[in-house]
């Protein structure tokens, strides 16, 4: 198929009402945004919400049941196999070959992109080097812990040095220390080369920590859309509270909300509640007071800045563990169990 | 074409590296080979003939000392002898005895005046094969019971004489071209189908999707390295195959490379039915579930273990369409016949034309996406 690109532009993703439908079930709806060049994008939503779905359309995986994207340059629909050559993608599954060594999964990777020869040897080289597995390059893919297969698949998906990199959920199911190595390498892709990355993610402190702007999925859509910094500012009080009485508040959440510097409250159960609050220290003060007041005993008391939950609580309604699982599993099946 | 190299040598090096794959697919075949070679291929002996004889005459002597000289000789049977005929029936209704001889009453007599008497054979025919080689035997013995003692002085019936065109063919020899099929056939079910869907449910499918290799390069490079896997077990098999049946002047090159050509053939043939099948299932137990199924819809009526002259009309159609039976029968007319490649034309066009065919069909049907 012949290329048509479009129009340059310093945007290395722009996607115009993008949808995809499995029957009656719509996994994106009608989605539209754009990823400047060099920027590290985040999607962040639970598993279900589309977002596997979204990162397969853009990566050619998945066609489009309505509109388009342009990646790289190039149309998905119209031109996917230049996309495809101008794109890395880390897919969630672990894709390389648990039957051929580090080295091999490598240089046939770099055969599919065309490298023969001694570009490929070097290449090969350059990549396990640059992932911290020289030393298991003749080691079987098998063998390998999660956190250095996950660096075998950024390997993988470095291997033609592509503009943009698609990372679906780069640190599911690895070990903390695995996932900050991760999390380093990813970050040192950007600030050493100036990749354009893109990932999805369900863990907000993974999105807080590596993306310049983050997009909240749920239910197939974007609600929000900024930087974490803004995206954070965006929700009415800067502090997250959390206490424990002993005993139920006799007048519940409504009195807590009487508060004056109680923003909004939420019962939790058993005689917990959050509020939210411009002034943490003075509202923890003021609760202090009240449990004296109301011979409550605070069992506990907690002051936090507001983190992405809150920002996801905020836009959706439900905490980002609160996806109802029927939903969840149903997307997941729908779309071949992601 | 470059690409689709890639998923040869991913392939190779995965065979290499895993002589398991070949293992499995050249054991079923060489024992079947080996085993089934020497089950059915010899003649019945040993079976025990209840006699008795309730006439005592010097007729009835002669029928004895004829059964006797059998059981003595060709073994096809070994006669025992019964005073009372009801005790010889319940013993072949046990299964001690495989058939009962009764000499009547009055059988000599009859005989010198000419009444033409009767003997009776009693066989169990739960097992044909038995019955009918001991049936076949006694029928001889009674024929040269009745071979006239003096030669007429002109010959009044005619005879047949039996010339058999090519040296003795057991049936381990009859067999073998179905084994290297066969073994084809393992290797396109196991390197080829269940390793495919295996790869596609572990998600490796999705790692060579988002690389730019197009639709046509995975579908060349999928079925070139299937094709490599079997026609090397074909090969394998068909040589340890022809030593061990001891195939007469197989060696000659002209004569392995004729065979060759079908082997690889053979495996586009299967590999490509194997992808046509394989081309929407994603689920790992589809393939272990139809591949016994498989086998014997395509094995069984091929003809290589029975004649396709021997089956029901709806069977001889349902051979027609398979295309074991084009392979089974170009080896079976190269190893046993000798007789070179242009004998075997229909063969070649048939695999050829299902070649085509399947090959087409799974490439209407494989998705280049997810």
């Amino acid at each position: 198929m012949r290329a048509h690109p479009v129009p340059a532009s310093d945007q290395a993703i722009s996607v115009e009402g993008i949808s995809k439908r499995f029957g009656a079930l719509v996994a994106v709806d009608n989605v539209s945004f754009r990823v400047p060049a060099g920027e590290i994008f985040g999607l962040l939503g639970p598993n279900g919400a589309g977002k596997s779905t979204l990162i397969r359309m853009l990566t050619t995986l998945v066609p489009p049941t309505s509109g388009t994207a342009v990646v790289a340059g190039y149309d998905i629909v119209h031109d996917p196999n230049s996309v495809r050559t101008r794109i890395g993608v880390i897919p969630q599954n672990m894709t390389s070959d648990p039957e051929l060594t580090c080295a091999e999964n490598l240089g046939i990777h770099a055969r599919l992109y065309g490298m023969t020869g001694e570009r490929r040897r070097q290449r090969t080289e350059e990549l396990l080097e640059a992932v911290n597995l020289s030393d298991r390059a003749n080691a079987l893919a098998a063998t390998l812990s999660g956190g250095m297969r996950r660096r075998l698949e950024i390997a993988r998906g470095l291997v033609h040095d592509p503009q943009i990199l698609f990372l679906d959920e780069p640190t599911t199911g690895l070990d903390p220390v695995s996932r900050i190595s991760v999390w380093e390498m990813i970050s040192h892709l950007r600030a050493q080369q100036g990749r354009t990355l893109f990932l999805t993610t369900h863990y907000m402190d993974e999105a807080d920590r590596l993306c310049d702007r983050v997009a909240i999925v749920d239910k197939g859509r974007i609600v929000a859309l900024d930087t974490p910094v803004a995206l954070k500012a965006s929700v009415p009080g800067a502090s997250r509270i959390e206490l424990q009485f002993d005993r139920d508040l006799p007048g519940g959440a409504a009195e807590l909300e009487r508060l004056p510097a109680a923003k909004s409250v939420r019962a939790l159960g058993s005689a917990t509640y959050r509020i939210s609050s411009d002034r943490g220290p003075a509202s923890a003060q003021e609760l202090v007071e009240l449990a004296r007041s109301r011979n409550l005993e605070l069992k506990s008391l907690s002051v936090q800045s507001t983190s992405l939950d809150d920002v996801f609580l905020h836009y959706t309604g439900h905490a980002l563990a609160e996806m109802p699982e029927n939903e969840a599993s149903a997307n997941r099946r729908r779309k071949g169990g992601h | 074409m470059k690409r689709a190299l890639a998923l040869v040598e991913r392939d190779m090096r995965k065979f290499r590296r895993s002589p398991a794959l070949l293992f499995a697919s050249l054991v079923m075949p060489l024992v079947q080979l080996v085993i089934l070679g020497n089950a059915f291929g010899g003649n019945i002996k040993n079976v025990w003939l209840g006699v008795v004889n309730l006439d005592h005459g010097p007729k009835s002597v002669d029928v004895l000392e004829r059964v006797r000289a059998v059981g003595a000789n060709a073994r096809t049977f070994l006669p025992t002898d019964y005073d009372d005929e009801g005790a010889a029936v319940r013993d072949l209704r046990k299964g001690v005895l495989s058939g009962v001889l009764i000499i009547p009453r009055h059988y000599s007599r009859d005989l010198l005046e000419q009444h033409q008497p009767h003997l009776a054979l009693i066989t169990d025919n739960t097992d044909r094969s038995v019955a009918g080689a001991v049936g076949e035997q006694m029928s001889t013995l009674v024929a040269s019971i009745n071979a006239p003692q003096v030669t007429p002085r002109e010959a009044s019936q005619a005879a047949l004489d039996v010339v058999e065109v090519y040296p003795y063919v057991d049936y381990i020899k009859y067999l073998l071209p179905g084994s290297v099929a066969l073994a084809i056939f393992m290797t396109a079910m196991i390197g080829g189908g269940l390793l495919f869907i295996d790869d596609k449910a572990r998600g490796l499918h999705e790692g060579y999707m988002v690389t730019p290799i197009t639709k046509w390069e995975l579908i060349v490079g999928f079925n070139l390295s299937g094709v490599i896997k079997a026609a090397l077990a074909g090969e394998t098999v068909l040589v340890l195959g022809a030593v061990v049946a001891r195939v007469p002047n197989f060696f000659q090159p002209m004569r392995v490379l004729e065979l060759t050509f079908m082997v690889i053939l053979t495996s586009i043939a299967l590999i490509g039915l194997m992808f046509f099948i394989m081309a929407r299932i994603s689920d790992p137990l589809v393939p272990r579930a139809i591949f016994g199924v498989l086998n014997t819809l395509l094995f069984f009526p091929s003809g290589a273990i029975y004649p396709i002259a021997g089956f029901p009309k709806w069977l001889r159609v349902m051979s027609q369409c398979d295309p074991f039976t084009y392979a089974v029968h170009a080896f079976r007319t190269l190893l046993l016949k000798d007789v070179g490649i242009t004998a075997v034309t229909t063969d070649i066009v048939a695999l050829l034309l299902t070649s085509a065919v399947v090959l087409a069909g799974a490439t209407s049907l494989f998705r280049r996406t997810l």
